[in-house]
C-alpha cells in the first residue's frame, strides 16, 4: 500500500466503510484498459474506487443509443476534500473517453447522471480524481451494441431546429445548505461521425457538444468536457448546494463552434 | 434442404414470364398455413416467438390478394426461406402472378424475404421514406440475422423500392377487377409506416400500426402513433389483419388495447417526469405491461422510447 497523503486519510478515515485502497490489479482481458489508463493517466496509480463513488448502469440497455448510467458520490463535497473529477471511460467505445466532469465543492455531492452511447458489450468505469490528484475507479459491464452508430432518431432539420435548447428539471423544494439535484436537458443531435444520413446517403459528420461549464452566481459549479459517446439530447444530472438563491447559468459549446447559453434564477420562490 | 432451394432460386431468377403455377411444388414438405380471413384474401400468422432458427423469421403475418389477372402479397416474411416457403403456399391457392410486393415497414420480420418476391418479377411497393430506411439499417439487420436464424437468412438483400407511396398521396393497386388502397402515415410504429386497404372485402391490413396479443413496439413515436391510430380509426373497413396478432379481428374495434397500452404508457411516463423520476429510477419499477406476450424485453425498450420522447414537452 502506497503512503496515503493526510488529505486522503482523512477522507477514507471519515468514509469509515472504506475499505484500504488498493491497486487495481490489470488482468490479461484488460488489455484495452491498459492502453486506455496509460493514454489518460500516464503512470498515476489507479486504485479500487469502492467506498467512495459507485456507478450505477443496466446490466443489459434497452436501447444502446440511450443507456443512463449514474455515478453516486458515498462522501459528501466539501472544501476541505472533494473529487473534483469524475471520468466517465467506456472502453470498447471508438471514443472510450464518454466525458470528463469537473466538479467544486459548491455542489455538495460529485453525483452525476447522464446518458451514453455503448457500440458493443464492454465495461464501462468511472474514475473518481480527488483534489489530491488521487484515481479511484469503479466499473461495470454493460451489454448492449450498436450505440454508435444507431440511426439519428430524427431528421436533421427537425433535429436542428431545436438545436442548443435547455431544459432544467428543477428538485420539487429547493433547500439551502444540502445538495439539490438538478438535471439539465441539452438539445443537440451529437452526430457521433457515425450515422448515414437517410436521404442523402452520405456519413453525416461529427457534430457534438465539447463543453457545458455550469456556474452558480458566477463561480464555476460543473464543468464538462463531452464527446461522441454522449446520447442525442445530452442530459446531465449534478448537484447544487446553497447558501441561498441564485442565479445558474449554462453555457455550452459545440465543435463547430456554437455557444448556447441560458439562465435560470433558483430558489426564490418559497 | 439448401440445395434445392438454391436451384429454385437460380431457375425464378432466369424466368421471366414466371407464375406461381410453374413452381416446382417438390422442394418443399411444408408450405406456409394461409388463412382465408375474407374472399380472396389470405393471413399467413406469424408466431410470437423471438427470432430463431426454428421460426426462420417468421414471427409478423403475411397477407396475400388475389385478384382477376394478378395477386399481391403484404409483406415478404423474415427470411428468404420463409418466403419460399409462401410463395409455395400461394402457388396452392392460385396460378396467377406475384405481380406486387407491399411492404408495411422496413422491420426484418417483414422484409427479409423481399428479394424472393423481386426475383420472380413483382413489384415492390413501400413508403416513400421505406427505401432509404432499409438501406440504413440491412447491414445491421442482416448480420443480426444471420446470428439468429442461420441458414434461413441465405440470399437477403436489400430491395429497391419501385413504387413510393407519399404521406399526403394514397395509390392504387389494380389487381384485375380488385384495387387496393395504399396509404403511407406520418412517424408512427415507425417512419415508413404503410397500410392497404382491400376495397373488395373492406379489409384493412395495417402492418405494424395494429398490434394484438403480441407487445407493441414503439420505434418511431409514440404520438405520432397515438395520432394515426385516430386517423386510421376513421378508415371504413370491416376488418382488419394486425401485423402481430389473429389473421383477422373486427375493425375498428381491435385498436382498442393497442390505444389503451400507449395511453397508459404516455400516462405513466409523464408522471414520472413530472415527479422528476429519472429514466433509471422509472426502469426500475416499470408500469405494469399487462397481459401482452413477450414484454420483457419490449415494454423497457417502449418506457426508454416515450420517456424520450416526452420530456422535451
Amino acid at each position: 500500500m502506497s503512503p496515503l497523503p493526510f488529505a486522503r486519510r482523512r477522507l477514507l478515515v471519515t468514509t469509515g466503510g472504506f475499505v484500504a485502497a488498493s491497486l487495481v490489479r490489470p488482468a490479461l482481458a484488460q488489455s484495452q484498459w491498459d492502453v486506455l489508463r496509460e493514454l489518460l493517466f500516464e503512470n498515476r496509480p489507479v486504485q479500487d474506487g469502492t467506498g467512495l463513488i459507485e456507478l450505477e448502469t443496466p446490466t443489459r440497455a434497452h436501447d444502446a443509443a440511450l443507456v443512463e448510467v449514474a455515478v453516486k458520490a458515498l462522501v459528501p463535497q466539501t472544501p476541505e476534500r472533494y473529487i473534483r473529477a469524475i471520468h466517465l471511460l467506456i472502453d470498447r467505445n471508438p471514443a472510450p473517453r464518454a466525458a470528463v466532469f469537473k466538479l467544486t465543492p459548491a455542489t455538495g455531492s460529485a453525483s452525476i447522471t447522464t446518458r451514453i452511447r455503448v457500440n458493443e458489450y464492454t465495461p464501462v468505469r468511472a474514475v473518481a480524481e480527488t483534489d489530491d490528484g488521487a484515481l479511484f475507479m469503479v466499473e461495470r459491464f454493460v451489454k448492449a451494441s450498436g450505440g454508435c452508430s444507431a440511426p439519428a432518431s430524427k431528421d436533421k432539420e427537425a433535429a436542428y431546429a431545436r438545436l442548443g435548447k435547455m431544459k432544467l428539471l428543477e428538485p420539487e423544494r429547493f433547500r439551502t445548505g444540502e445538495p439539490n439535484e438538478l438535471r439539465l436537458l441539452i438539445s443537440h443531435p451529437q452526430y457521433s461521425g457515425m450515422q448515414i444520413d437517410q436521404l442523402t446517403r452520405n456519413w453525416i459528420p461529427a457534430d457534438h457538444l465539447e463543453t457545458i461549464r455550469i456556474t452558480w452566481n458566477g463561480e464555476p459549479l460543473v464543468e464538462v468536457e463531452a464527446d461522441i459517446s454522449l446520447s442525442e439530447d445530452p442530459l446531465l444530472g449534478f448537484h447544487l448546494q446553497p447558501e441561498g438563491p441564485g442565479e445558474l447559468r449554462v453555457e455550452a459549446a459545440d465543435i463547430k463552434g456554437r455557444r448556447f447559453v441560458q439562465s435560470w434564477q433558483l430558489g426564490l420562490g418559497s | 434442404m439448401i440445395g434445392p432451394a438454391i436451384d429454385r432460386r437460380a431457375l425464378l431468377g432466369g424466368f421471366a414470364g414466371f407464375t406461381a403455377a410453374t413452381l416446382p411444388r417438390t422442394t418443399r414438405a411444408a408450405p406456409l398455413p394461409l388463412v382465408e380471413v375474407a374472399p380472396g384474401l389470405f393471413v399467413h400468422v406469424g408466431v410470437h416467438q423471438d427470432f430463431s432458427p426454428g421460426n426462420r423469421g417468421g414471427i409478423a403475418n403475411l397477407a396475400l390478394i388475389v385478384g382477376g389477372e394478378a395477386v399481391a402479397v403484404v409483406d415478404a416474411g423474415g427470411s428468404p426461406a420463409q418466403a419460399r416457403d409462401f410463395l409455395e403456399a400461394i402457388a396452392a391457392r392460385t396460378d396467377r402472378p406475384v405481380r406486387h410486393a407491399i411492404l408495411t415497414h422496413h422491420h426484418p420480420d417483414h422484409v427479409m424475404g423481399a428479394a424472393v418476391f423481386r426475383a420472380i418479377g413483382a413489384r415492390i411497393w413501400g413508403h416513400a421514406r421505406l427505401e432509404a430506411a432499409l438501406l440504413d439499417r440491412f447491414t445491421t439487420y442482416r448480420a443480426a440475422m444471420e446470428r439468429l436464424l442461420g441458414a434461413a437468412i441465405a440470399g437477403a438483400e436489400p430491395v429497391p423500392v419501385e413504387e413510393s407511396v407519399a404521406v399526403e398521396t394514397p395509390r392504387r393497386v389494380d389487381l384485375g377487377g380488385r384495387v387496393l388502397e395504399l396509404r403511407a402515415w406520418p412517424t408512427a410504429h415507425t417512419d415508413c409506416d404503410l397500410t392497404v386497404l382491400d376495397t373488395a372485402t373492406g379489409t384493412l391490413i395495417a402492418g405494424d400500426l395494429l398490434f394484438l396479443e403480441r407487445i407493441p413496439v414503439i420505434d418511431g413515436s409514440l404520438l405520432g402513433w397515438l395520432r394515426v391510430m385516430d386517423e386510421l380509426a376513421r378508415i371504413p373497413a370491416r376488418l382488419v389483419v394486425p401485423g402481430h396478432g389473429p389473421a383477422s379481428a373486427p375493425w375498428p374495434e381491435a385498436l382498442a388495447s393497442q390505444r389503451r397500452y400507449l395511453e397508459d404508457l404516455a400516462a405513466a411516463v409523464r408522471r414520472a417526469i413530472a415527479r422528476g423520476r429519472s429514466l433509471s429510477t422509472l426502469l426500475a419499477e416499470p408500469p405494469p405491461a399487462g397481459d401482452w406476450l413477450l414484454s420483457s424485453d419490449d415494454h423497457p425498450r417502449n418506457i426508454t422510447a416515450a420517456y424520450k420522447e416526452l420530456e422535451w414537452e
